[in-house]
């Protein structure tokens, strides 16, 4: 790559597959749970994680060395969350409906593991340019799991994609409903999120053995 | 010169900074936008409302408000009167839209405070419409909404909105397939009031029946359906009195 040397450039590469925060650090499990029962939430969250992310490394990585250790956490937490807010806010002024889609995953944001993971993990020892790829790395790692999450649960649970009937109607029976297929409303509760993360994490293990973990 | 960044003094320090710069930070972003925040508000009330008298955009199944530029001048064209409803006196008032439902809910508490009601009237091809507001409680958050009625009590459109549900479940309040369940359904039985209840299992999925008080609720979306039509019977039934006077 000419752009990023290689080093850099598997700090973008390596939380997509083999250190995917979801399925390989099992962090922000909880968000994938909430918001991906259809496919526009997942993308609108992927987005949002994407931009605090990569924001909230660079800003962490720049103060690093004046952090006093005792309270990290708690200014790694201020930071998120006022980066969060000033979004929100600027957001609710010049693109209102925007931000109305995008108000019940604040929450969401804020209180995302990545998010502290990788300030802690990562930004607290590295460069800010170091740490901006990594966030956008990890935050597009969780976004792609996301994305392939929703697709599979608006597809099966609503027979939709992005609001749009792909599978037929399934009250007026045309499409694949004609031939007695049903939608499985399973697919929308939070425990089927979980069954589909699992199922991606055991997908990826048998491809990539090397991810197995031995005890 | 290296610092020792974990002795109290500094940390204290630190702390008190950071809480300084990012307070004065957020203070300064939320006082400068906040007058354009309020006109957003105002002009999606507006939209809101005669989105429920069905003066809208909308094509197949998405739900589109008339234009942000067009908004006063329809509004003013569709909406011929607004009232304020305190007790059995209604009394008109041109900025009615703009009384916060929440702050009178909360008012309404003591009970000494006359609950003020804003009731919007407009008219749409020839037919008086009746929008009344309601607002109540879902599964994370607050909920809202705008019924439009005739001069007979039947619901002529809906429009319903969120602060937090659930994207995919709860949130879906405010989707075509469960608002427009909504245009036709009667709230009044005889002369009792009935209110509309999102009903798991009416085994009526087309809505068909247009007098039984329900509509189809949405599938893992039970608490939000619940506070929904509660929120139906609680706030439509402050406005039962005055609206039975029209139907005479």
């Amino acid at each position: 790559m000419g752009l990023l040397s290689k080093k850099d450039a598997k700090l973008i590469t390596d939380p997509l597959a083999d250190n995917n925060p979801i399925t390989i650090q099992v962090l922000g499990i909880c968000s994938a749970l909430a918001i991906t029962a259809e496919l526009k939430a997942s993308i609108v969250m992927a987005i949002s994680v994407i931009f605090v992310l990569a924001l909230g490394n660079v800003v962490i990585s720049l103060i690093r060395n004046i952090i006093p250790s005792k309270i990290r956490i708690i200014v790694q937490l201020v930071i998120a969350a006022a980066l969060v807010i000033i979004v929100d806010q600027i957001l609710k002024a010049f693109a209102y409906e925007l931000s109305k889609t995008l108000s019940v995953f604040v929450g969401l944001i804020i209180t995302n593991c990545i998010i502290m993971g990788r300030f802690e993990a990562f930004a607290l020892a590295n460069g800010p340019w170091k740490s901006f790829l990594d966030g956008i790395g990890n935050s597009a790692g969780y976004g792609i799991i996301l994305i392939i999450v929703g697709f599979f649960r608006e597809l099966l649970g609503s027979g939709t994609l992005l609001g749009i009937k792909v599978l037929g109607d399934a009250i007026e029976k045309t499409g694949v409903y004609a031939y007695g297929y049903e939608n499985n409303g399973f697919m929308l509760l939070a425990p089927m999120a979980l069954i589909t993360i699992g199922i991606i994490i055991w997908v990826q293990r048998s491809r990539n053995t090397a991810l197995i973990e031995h005890n | 010169m290296a610092k020792n960044t974990d002795s109290n003094l500094y940390t204290v320090l630190f702390a008190s900074g950071m809480v300084l710069i990012v307070g004065t930070l957020l203070a300064f972003v939320a006082s400068s936008l906040k007058e354009k925040i309020t006109e957003n508000k105002r002009i999606e009330k507006q939209q809101n409302i005669l989105y429920a008298m069905g003066v809208n955009e909308n094509d197949e199944t998405s739900v589109e408000f008339v234009s942000k530029s067009v908004v006063a001048a329809e509004f003013s064209k569709y909406i011929t009167k607004q009232l304020v409803i305190t007790g059995t006196e209604a009394v008109e008032d041109p900025n009615a839209y703009l009384i916060d439902i929440k702050k009178e809910a909360a008012d309404a508490k003591n009970p000494n405070y006359q609950r003020r009601l804003p009731l919007f009237i407009g008219e749409k091809d020839g037919v008086t419409l009746y929008i009344v507001p309601v607002r109540g409680k879902g599964l994370w958050d607050a909920i809202w909404g705008y019924i439009a009625l005739d001069d007979q009590l039947v619901v002529q459109g809906v429009y319903f909105d969120h602060q937090g549900e659930t994207p995919g479940l709860g949130s879906n309040i405010k989707e075509r397939f469960f608002m427009d369940d909504f245009k036709g359904e009667q709230i009044l039985d005889g002369d009792t009031f009935k209110g509309i209840t999102a009903a798991k299992g009416n085994a009526d999925p087309k809505n068909m029946n247009k007098t039984d008080f329900q509509v189809d609720a949405i599938a893992g979306a039970t608490i939000t359906g619940d506070g929904l039509s509660a929120m139906l019977k609680k706030d439509l039934k402050m406005y039962v009195p005055y609206l039975k006077t029209l139907k005479q």
